[in-house]
């Protein structure tokens, strides 16, 4: 037995159990697919080192490679109500809703309209054999297991997940809202959440994708969602982390566009022990765009991360980033933006931007924007503030009668609210509103 | 002209005022008192310490003062903090009004009149009767309906902003406003407008300190003294004349008495009209 082995003993023998499980309706590539993944897996481990490992340079993640991480033995839904998802994540009825208690398809929590306009929406579980011919033209073909331990790991386990197909010039009416809920166990659990979404050429879709616990227990949520967005689609893409105060998560995301599609994104972050959210995206089709926003508001101890790469491919590619992020306690956030320009993508027009409000002087921002232009005739421009509200803003309002408590709610609003304006649903937008408005953190800027 | 000090009704009475930014003294002993209803004009050029004395009178916490007091309404001003003197009757029109990004106009504007209300004792207005008085007062100024729902500030034109300080004057319902060059960099019809406000607001008992650099906005708003503040100290002091005197000899001529006299000449010493 290798080190790694021994270190992640628990992950290769849930891995066996799972395996001699056997069950009758699973398709042999998908075993294949795992067997593999198991197998880099053991080679890469978890990304411990950090010394000159840039990727992981101001987040450790010892807590989640020494918790000895259990698939749950029991998964039982049962004992989750409707009304409890409600409380913790976006929901509507009239939208289309997949839940997933522990990584696992809840057909009784779920609301799947009969008719979807020929949209193709399935757990991955009836996918993998149903689907065929799809799955396997695209799962893991962009979430690469090569170089990635937590996406190997995710792969190894691809069980269950969620699975859309947009057909070529379909609209769909409402958002797909899919919610990963974990409710921990007296032992610390593990789910490999999978998402795969095809947006057909020209359609244009809506998604939510949430993470959430209901319980405060330890639980590790490793995730990996591909999206591919084909010729001249939309796609508007949400994401929520909310969970569990003592939760570790890594969300893996991949978003693989073709010629002049259009992908948005607003990812929120609001809790988590520690979390990374690791976000690709490749515009491989002339004319592809993409605009990332995203708010993450910290609090308590903890450690948020967002690694983002925008990689310009092709030319005549537009990439818009903003992210925001307010951080109060002892709590840290880490910002790694990079944009490739590659040799061929002429007339790329790039620019990204991190922006923190710091409320606390034991909270830390580290925010690292990045360029790297290997192509002539683009248009780039990145920028990171770290800041704090300045001494005249503050008396601008407080000579419009206004107290310190009143000036620095007003501002902390708005400069959160400037990110939340952007979601489109209008239902969508009131769930942000109020998740994170109103409880925002209670601060006074003094001089 | 209605008001003298000999028929005083004091609202702001400085004496003595001297304030330092850092360790730089700027304001080196200014005497002034403003009376109900009166306006007084605060000119003088760039870097005599126009601004600071709008900003120290507002409480801007850069400043120390350093010697003399002032009185607002009968109460010691300086003790007060900034958003006291607002809700005491205290109104600054800022030179350059800041932007507040995500900040909206309707939310910020109502925060300010909540606030001020409920210091003086008056009930909340519900959301309809603020829409309405936030009509009235907005038409008053001419501003676009569709800034109220914008960031404040931001992105607005110059024009906009002095027009939009306006707007928060009138909202806020002061005993006395400082301007500080709201007239710079407008164009006729802004500060046509503007100074429509400044003279709507002044009906009644209302008092107003405009601190400019230019004679231009005397034209539209008819000041009872003006005064000429030159590196720290108020040198002169007259009626409206003075600013038609000033804009035919240009500050040297201030200068040269200044040096002439020996001494400055204070606003108590302000003849009367």
């Amino acid at each position: 037995m290798t080190q790694t082995e021994s270190k992640y003993h628990a992950y290769l023998s849930d891995f066996e159990s799972l395996a001699a499980d056997g069950r009758a309706h699973d398709a042999g590539w998908v075993r294949d697919l795992r067997e593999r993944s198991l197998a880099r897996f053991s080679d890469l481990g978890l990304p411990t080192v950090r010394r000159g490992n840039e990727k992981w340079k101001y987040t450790n993640i010892a807590r989640i490679a020494n918790t000895a991480f259990r698939y749950p033995s029991k998964n039982d839904p049962t004992g989750i109500r409707l009304a409890d998802i409600k409380d913790v994540a976006p929901w509507h009825d009239r939208w289309v809703n997949l839940v997933f208690v522990n990584g696992q398809y809840s057909q009784a929590l779920s609301s799947r309209p009969a008719e979807t306009n020929g949209v193709r929406i399935a757990s991955l579980a009836e996918a993998v054999v149903s689907d065929r011919p799809e799955l396997e033209r695209h799962l893991a073909r962009y979430a690469s297991t090569e170089d990635d331990g937590f996406t190997a790991l995710n792969t190894a386990f691809l069980r269950d997940g969620a699975y859309v197909h947009i057909p070529e010039g379909e609209s769909m009416d409402s958002p797909l809202n899919i919610i990963f809920v974990s409710t921990g166990d007296e032992e610390p659990v593990v789910s490999h959440p999978r998402v795969l979404v095809v947006a057909g050429p020209r359609s244009k879709s809506t998604l939510i994708e949430s993470y959430v616990g209901i319980e405060r227990n330890r639980y590790f949520t490793n995730s990996v969602t591909e999206i591919i967005v084909e010729d001249g689609a939309e796609v508007d893409h949400y994401r929520l982390l909310a969970e569990s105060d003592d939760a570790f998560h890594v969300g893996t995301a991949r978003v693989h566009q073709s010629d002049n599609s259009k992908f948005s994104s607003i990812a929120f972050a609001k809790s988590a022990a520690l979390a990374r959210y690791d976000l690709y995206i490749g515009l491989n089709g002339p004319g592809s765009t993409c605009e990332l926003n995203g708010l993450y508001m910290t609090t308590g101890a903890q450690h948020i991360d967002n690694l983002i790469n925008i990689d310009h491919i092709k030319p005549h590619t537009t990439s818009r980033l903003l992210y925001k992020g307010v951080l109060d306690g002892k709590s840290r956030a880490v910002f790694g933006g990079t944009v490739w320009v590659r040799e061929g993508a002429a007339k790329s027009d790039a620019h990204q931007s991190d922006k923190n409000l710091l409320l606390s002087p034991d909270a830390e921002i580290d925010t690292k924007p990045a360029l790297y232009i290997y192509a002539d005739d683009v248009k780039c421009g990145h920028g990171a503030t770290a800041g704090n509200i300045d001494e005249d803003t503050v008396f601008y309002m407080r000579s419009r009668g206004m107290d310190l408590e009143t000036a620095s709610r007003l501002l902390i609003y708005g400069f959160a609210s400037e990110i939340i304006e952007k979601v489109q649903p209008v239902d969508l937008r009131a769930y942000f509103e109020s998740l994170f408005l109103e409880s925002l953190p209670v601060h006074r800027f003094e001089f | 002209m209605a008001a003298t000090n000999s028929h005083s009704d004091p609202l702001l009475e400085v004496k003595g005022l001297h304030a330092a930014v850092a360790d730089t003294e700027i304001l080196k002993g200014i005497d002034l008192t403003v009376n109900r209803g009166e306006v007084h004009a605060i000119m003088g050029p760039n870097g005599s310490g126009k601004s600071t004395l709008a900003n120290v009178l507002a409480g801007r916490p850069e400043y120390h003062i350093t010697e003399g007091t002032a009185l607002f309404q009968g109460q010691d001003l300086l003790a007060m903090l900034p958003e006291i003197r607002a809700r005491e009757g205290m109104f600054l029109a800022f030179q350059y009004p800041i932007e507040l990004p995500g900040v909206r106009t309707w939310q910020f504007l109502k925060a300010a009149v909540d606030n001020i209300r409920e210091h003086r004792g008056l009930p909340e207005l519900s959301i309809r009767e603020f829409d309405g008085l936030l009509e009235e007062k907005r038409q008053m100024v001419e501003i676009d309906p569709d800034l109220v729902k914008r960031s404040v500030n931001e992105g607005f034109s110059g024009g906009e902003k002095k027009r939009n300080e306006i707007l928060q004057m009138a909202l806020m319902d002061p005993s006395l406003a400082i301007l500080d060059e709201t007239d710079s960099g407008l164009d006729i019809d802004a500060l046509r407008i503007v100074s429509n406000g400044v003279n709507r607001f002044r009906e009644s008992t209302k008092s107003v300190i405009l601190v400019t650099h230019y004679q231009r906005i005397l034209n539209y708003i008819t000041p009872d003294y003006v005064h000429v503040l030159l590196d720290g100290r108020i040198v002169k002091s007259g009626g409206s004349e003075l600013a038609l005197k000033l804009e035919e000899n240009g500050y040297d001529w201030v200068r040269g008495l200044a040096v002439q006299d020996g001494r400055t000449e204070s606003s108590k010493e302000a003849p009367t009209v």
